[in-house]
């Protein structure tokens, strides 16, 4: 199977201290990745990074035959203003943006979408209610709801269960596996080490530089994680130049 | 007493001044033009947390309008031109600081607002005199003429279209900006329109109320409509007719009461206001500390 982005010695960062180092590597098409790591090692950083929301200091994310349009992006705090007045059909509208467009209208055929995916995430009556009324748990399926309409090719999601119960992350997951067997490439950033063992094929292990990436049982091996965690802990305010790659 | 005793002795209260005098009707014309426009861009300034914003934007078109005042005289297309000039470079100044650098949005237009205010104090301070300065500062909604509301009900259309065509990209941009990034939505655009809106929608309202009191027709009706509404249609509507009703009854304030119409106005605003934040259902203080018995479920 092909790969659907390729990451060539890339390197993210804040004010010039990197925060994801000389990362290399290729992400198949169909695969669905947790990315683990301790807090600060760049799983956020990463994401944002293949968004295209954050320029490398260095190397670059190829996309391979995918536009930015055609992924998906659920941010860990997403900058949503839940006290605006609109309601949770029309939210789960805007994942047809890329069909409907800034003037476009709202067929039937996008409404009945929008309706499916609320079903699917089990808020069919909520339809009509505004999303200030939502729970935390609830809003989070309205934003699942709204990535099922998207239809995208690439799902980034950042931290997507931090503050959801057992029961909705049980139908988060679900939803996740079902993308997955649909041939959609899904990338979560995940704490639950137990979690990521049962549900996710593969994983990378990040600590600001890669630690490693593969087959979840191998990368989630007791030396790896002992090895994230020392790693993520030399930060250096006054750190040198980084002289790797720059002879390249 | 007889029905028609009620009518005879409220007529002469509510009607006859319009009925008499061609200025009264005008201006109240201009005020139903002025409450059409500004009643949305209002509600959508409130939901973006830019009430202040707008606040700022009326100091910003002071140095414009009083630069046409010096040059042009009393002329309401001047005026409103240089006012509109003013307050677009400072709008769009402040709109690019926000966009592209870490400055929030409120510090970078509170930075040009102060930048301009100054520019204007000097300029009507250098060469006009206090007179003037009231007219700028005041505005003369009873000396408005057909010119003027040719402009303003220009202003109201050129709004509601504008608003309706940049209404999905507008409301994503509010609610959620991350998101139409990631779509590619246009949200740059969305928000310089919008800004362009709120500078036309003042100027609109300067020469009616001035420069510092045309803000309150915006600001004030649209908070006063959050306590009765929730859907954004319907606080937009809302906050449009309670605009309309603050000009209606603060005209003939300032008729009655032989005060300066546009303070009146904005005046009769606040106490829409005032009353919507202690009787509104939703959230207003009587329905916080008296809810009423909670439902079963």
């Amino acid at each position: 199977m092909g790969e659907i982005i390729r990451l060539h010695g890339v390197t993210f960062g804040y004010e010039r201290h990197p925060a994801v180092h000389h990362l290399s590597g290729a992400v198949r098409t169909g695969a669905l990745t947790a990315v683990i790591g301790p807090n600060g090692a760049g799983k956020s950083t990463l994401l944002k990074g293949i968004m295209g929301l954050l320029r490398p200091l260095e190397g670059r994310v190829e996309l391979v035959g995918l536009k930015r349009a055609e992924i998906a992006y659920l941010p860990q705090q997403a900058e949503i203003d839940r006290s605006f007045p609109v309601n949770v059909l029309d939210t789960v509208l805007l994942g047809h943006w890329r069909a409907m467009g800034a003037f476009g209208a709202v067929t039937a055929p996008l409404l009945a979408g929008a309706r499916a995916a609320l079903e699917a995430v089990g808020l069919m009556e909520f339809a009509h209610r505004p999303i200030a009324s939502l729970s935390v748990g609830q809003f989070q399926r309205v934003l699942f709801a709204r990535m099922l309409v998207q239809d995208a090719r690439l799902i980034l999601l950042d931290e997507p269960f931090s503050a959801v119960d057992d029961r909705t992350t049980l139908d988060l997951l679900r939803l996740i596996a079902a993308w997955h067997q649909e041939g959609r490439t899904v990338m979560v950033v995940s704490h639950d080490l137990e979690q990521v063992r049962t549900n996710f094929p593969e994983a990378l292990l990040l600590a600001r530089e890669p630690v490693a990436w593969g087959p979840v049982a191998d990368v989630l091996a007791p030396t790896n994680l002992a090895r994230a965690r020392a790693m993520s802990e030399a930060w250096d305010e006054h750190a040198a130049r980084c002289e790797r790659g720059a002879a390249a | 007493m007889s029905l028609d005793a009620l009518f005879g002795s409220l007529y002469p209260l509510l009607l006859q001044p319009f009925a008499d005098y061609g200025f009264m009707r005008r201006a109240l014309v201009g005020c139903l033009a002025l409450a059409v426009g500004c009643g949305p861009v209002g509600v959508l300034l409130m939901l973006r947390r830019m009430s202040l914003m707008a606040d700022a934007m009326s100091h910003a078109i002071l140095p414009g309008a009083a630069v046409a005042f010096l040059w042009a005289g009393l002329s309401l297309p001047a005026m409103s031109l240089g006012g509109f000039a003013a307050g677009l470079v400072v709008a769009l100044a402040a709109g690019g600081v926000a966009r592209l650098t870490p400055l929030r949005e409120d510090a970078s237009f509170a930075a040009f607002y102060l930048i301009s205010l100054a520019a204007g104090v000097l300029l009507v301070s250098a060469r006009g005199n206090n007179v003037d300065l009231l007219h700028v500062l005041f505005g003369t909604i009873l000396a408005v003429d057909d010119v003027s509301l040719i402009e303003m009900a220009g202003v109201a259309t050129f709004s509601i279209t504008g608003l309706a065509i940049l209404y999905r990209p507008l409301v994503v941009e509010c609610f959620d900006p991350g998101f139409l990034r990631s779509v590619g939505g246009g949200g740059g655009l969305a928000h310089y329109g919008f800004l362009v809106l709120v500078v036309v929608n003042l100027v609109a309202g300067f020469q009616a109320l001035g420069t510092l009191m045309a803000v309150g027709l915006m600001m004030l009706p649209a908070a006063a409509a959050r306590f009765w509404a929730r859907e954004l249609w319907a606080l937009a509507a809302l906050a449009s007719i309670l605009a309309f009703v603050s000009g209606y009854l603060g005209l003939l304030l300032s008729y009655h009461g032989s005060l300066p119409s546009g303070p009146a106005i904005v005046l009769t605003a606040g106490v829409v206001y005032g009353v919507s934040v202690f009787v509104g259902p939703r959230g207003g203080l009587l329905s916080h500390y008296f809810p009423g018995r909670h439902r079963a479920a």
